[in-house]
């Protein structure tokens, strides 16, 4: 069995969590080879096959051409496999592989299960088991749910070239609005989510953070909302924080959000919605109405 | 100009899931459905491109699924579409991303549309696929993860959300298809004069049989409740009590707390 691990670069420099794959390809039994788009200097440590393709021709993101690069890397290798990280590369390249390829996808996998691929659905709330029919199989993988792995070597190179040119024009990065607080620092944070209901709720949260002398934060609905600003945002689009106390009012624990508060020291949420999937990285669920909660909370802590 | 907009209907996800009888999928016994909320930027968007160009473009939304789909449809018609297609189709849930896209790129072929909207995923299946493979079964360019669009005479601009908050800026010759994410834009509410108009707008009828040509790729074979990781305290019950209880922790369990 054999998997080709797709890689991928920013500016330059392989993804961290690129080595999430191969944690994968382990767990599957599979041998592994590697395409990435991008330069010598963001050639992973591993001592397998990498097709190389100059991301200085080809662009970052140009993914036309990566499509049929990675074809081109399938056609070499014959995988079984063509194994992507669910990113915002790869749940955009991934679809076009397949369609090229005629292959069946499955996204955002969490796990090997009972002869398929185990991944979340109703927002994370569920799993869902999928097996697919026909080879290779496309995939890609939910972030942190592998180990990252560092095989170690030195990688034999294999040149990878496409002609033509894509359609569209990539225009450059614009980097993240940061203004604010700075609550990767904070000690104490907390959080309101969409389920505080509406913008006029939110000096109740303002209040438990001051009498707990911390700072507040946001999920993303808040922020796209306009009730708060960007900078305030907790998330793989937004802050990563780890604070000693992380409270989560209102927040449904996607894994967008997860991604950027499960490092903190103790969590508590709270959430009318005892299966809300917060519960699944909270050391205490509280399960109420935010508006009746919080409040109650507050009051006692400033006695 | 003719846009189309696809548009899926799902359950609220506040709802408690339990397996159908095969248990391989949600049993849809006492759930609420509703539009699927990417798809709803997806929907503003076509409208505020329409009302930016004079009102020329003409939007149709399509839905793939069961009969109560067409509350789905209805709600995207009194935002601003000007008609729908209803693919029928009772059993939508068992198709995978590709015969969806497929059932979808079966409509629009003939149909010559400049732009097509999509949602980036939807909220119960959560793929992310269909959008990306329907633009490639049409030949079209794609961008997905949208947070900021802009059109002028043909030339669509668009911001792709990337990780960390950096976006990524692309652009597109129409005909283009686009996937929406959250932050793109501010969905209206339907008003009442907008939804008695709806009312009277075309809602085209077609069977499934009529566009799939496809068989499965994939296969549900079981669907469940996350394995508890365990370990988190539950505190129910009265709130004077939860949060007695709950200082108690903090008091015992961190430092935070004096
Ligand atoms: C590419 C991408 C990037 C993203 N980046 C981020 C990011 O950086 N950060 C982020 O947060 N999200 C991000 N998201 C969005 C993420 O997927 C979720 O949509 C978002 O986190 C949900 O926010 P929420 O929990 O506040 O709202 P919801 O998911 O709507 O949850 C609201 C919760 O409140 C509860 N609730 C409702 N009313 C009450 C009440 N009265 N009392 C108590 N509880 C109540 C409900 O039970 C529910 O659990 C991203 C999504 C994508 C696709």
């Amino acid at each position: 069995m054999k998997a080709l691990l797709v890689g991928e670069c920013r500016d330059g420099k392989l993804l961290e969590h690129s080595h999430e794959l191969f944690g994968f390809a382990s767990q599957l039994g599979a041998e592994t080879a590697m395409v990435l788009i991008g330069s010598e200097g963001a050639l992973p440590s591993y001592g397998g096959t990498v097709y190389l393709a100059d991301a200085s021709k080809y662009g970052e993101y140009n993914p036309d051409l990566h499509k049929r690069l990675v074809q081109a890397a399938v056609e070499r290798e014959k995988p079984d496999y063509v194994v992507f990280m669910h990113t915002s590369y790869g749940w955009d390249l991934a679809p076009r592989v397949a369609a090229l390829l005629q292959a069946p996808q499955v996204s955002e996998v969490v796990a090997l299960a009972e002869g398929g691929f185990e991944r979340p659905c109703c927002s994370q709330k569920m799993r869902q088991v999928v097996q697919a029919v026909g080879s290779p199989v496309v995939l890609t993988l939910q972030g942190g749910a592998f180990p990252a792995v560092v095989p170690g070597g030195t990688p034999q190179q294999q040149p990878l070239d496409v002609d033509g040119k894509g359609r569209g024009e990539f225009l450059g990065y614009e980097a993240a609005a940061r203004k604010g607080v700075d609550l990767s620092r904070a000690e104490i944070i907390v959080s309101a989510g969409r389920g505080v209901g509406k913008k006029e709720n939110l000096p109740v949260i303002a209040e438990l953070a001051k009498v707990l002398g911390g700072e507040v934060g946001a999920s993303r609905p808040v922020v796209d909302s306009g009730w708060m600003e960007a900078g305030a945002q907790v998330g793989v689009t937004g802050q990563t924080v780890s604070p000693k106390l992380y409270i989560a009012c209102g927040i449904s624990g996607a894994i967008q959000h997860l991604a950027g508060m499960k490092k903190s020291g103790f969590i508590v949420a709270i959430n009318k919605d005892r299966d809300a999937p917060i519960g699944e990285v909270a050391d205490v669920l509280v399960v109420a109405d935010v508006m009746q909660f919080v409040p109650a909370l507050t009051a006692k802590l400033a006695k | 100009m003719k846009i189309l907009v696809c548009v899926k209907q799902v359950p609220d996800m506040e709802s408690r899931f339990r397996p159908d009888a095969a248990g391989v999928w949600y049993a849809e016994t006492d759930l609420a459905f509703r539009v699927n909320e990417y798809d709803e930027y997806a929907i503003e968007q076509a409208v505020l491109l329409k009302e930016q160009l004079g009102g020329e473009p003409e939007i149709t939304l399509l839905s793939v699924g069961p009969d109560r789909v067409v509350e789905a449809i209805k709600k995207g018609l009194a935002m601003g579409a000007d008609r729908a297609v209803h693919v029928q189709d009772p059993a939508s849930h068992l198709k995978d991303p590709f015969q969806i896209a497929s059932i979808i790129a079966a409509y629009a072929r003939g149909e010559g549309f400049d732009l097509i909207f999509t949602g980036m995923q939807s909220l119960d299946r959560g793929s992310s696929q269909v959008g990306v493979a329907l633009a490639e079964m049409l030949g079209y360019p794609c961008a997905t993860t949208v947070v900021g669009f802009e059109y002028a005479d043909g030339t669509v601009t668009v911001k792709r959300e990337l990780e960390g908050g950096v976006k990524g800026m692309v652009r597109l010759t129409a005909p283009a298809l686009v996937t929406c994410q959250l932050g793109l834009n501010q969905p209206r509410y339907p008003t009442l004069p907008n939804i008695m108009k709806a009312k009277k707008k075309e809602v085209n009828v077609i069977p499934v049989e009529q566009l799939l040509k496809q068989e499965a790729r994939l296969v549900l074979t079981r669907f469940r409740a996350p394995a508890k990781k365990g370990g988190g305290v539950v505190l129910e019950g009265d709130v004077a009590d939860q949060v007695d209880r709950l200082i108690g922790i903090l008091k015992d369990k961190t430092a935070v707390l004096r």
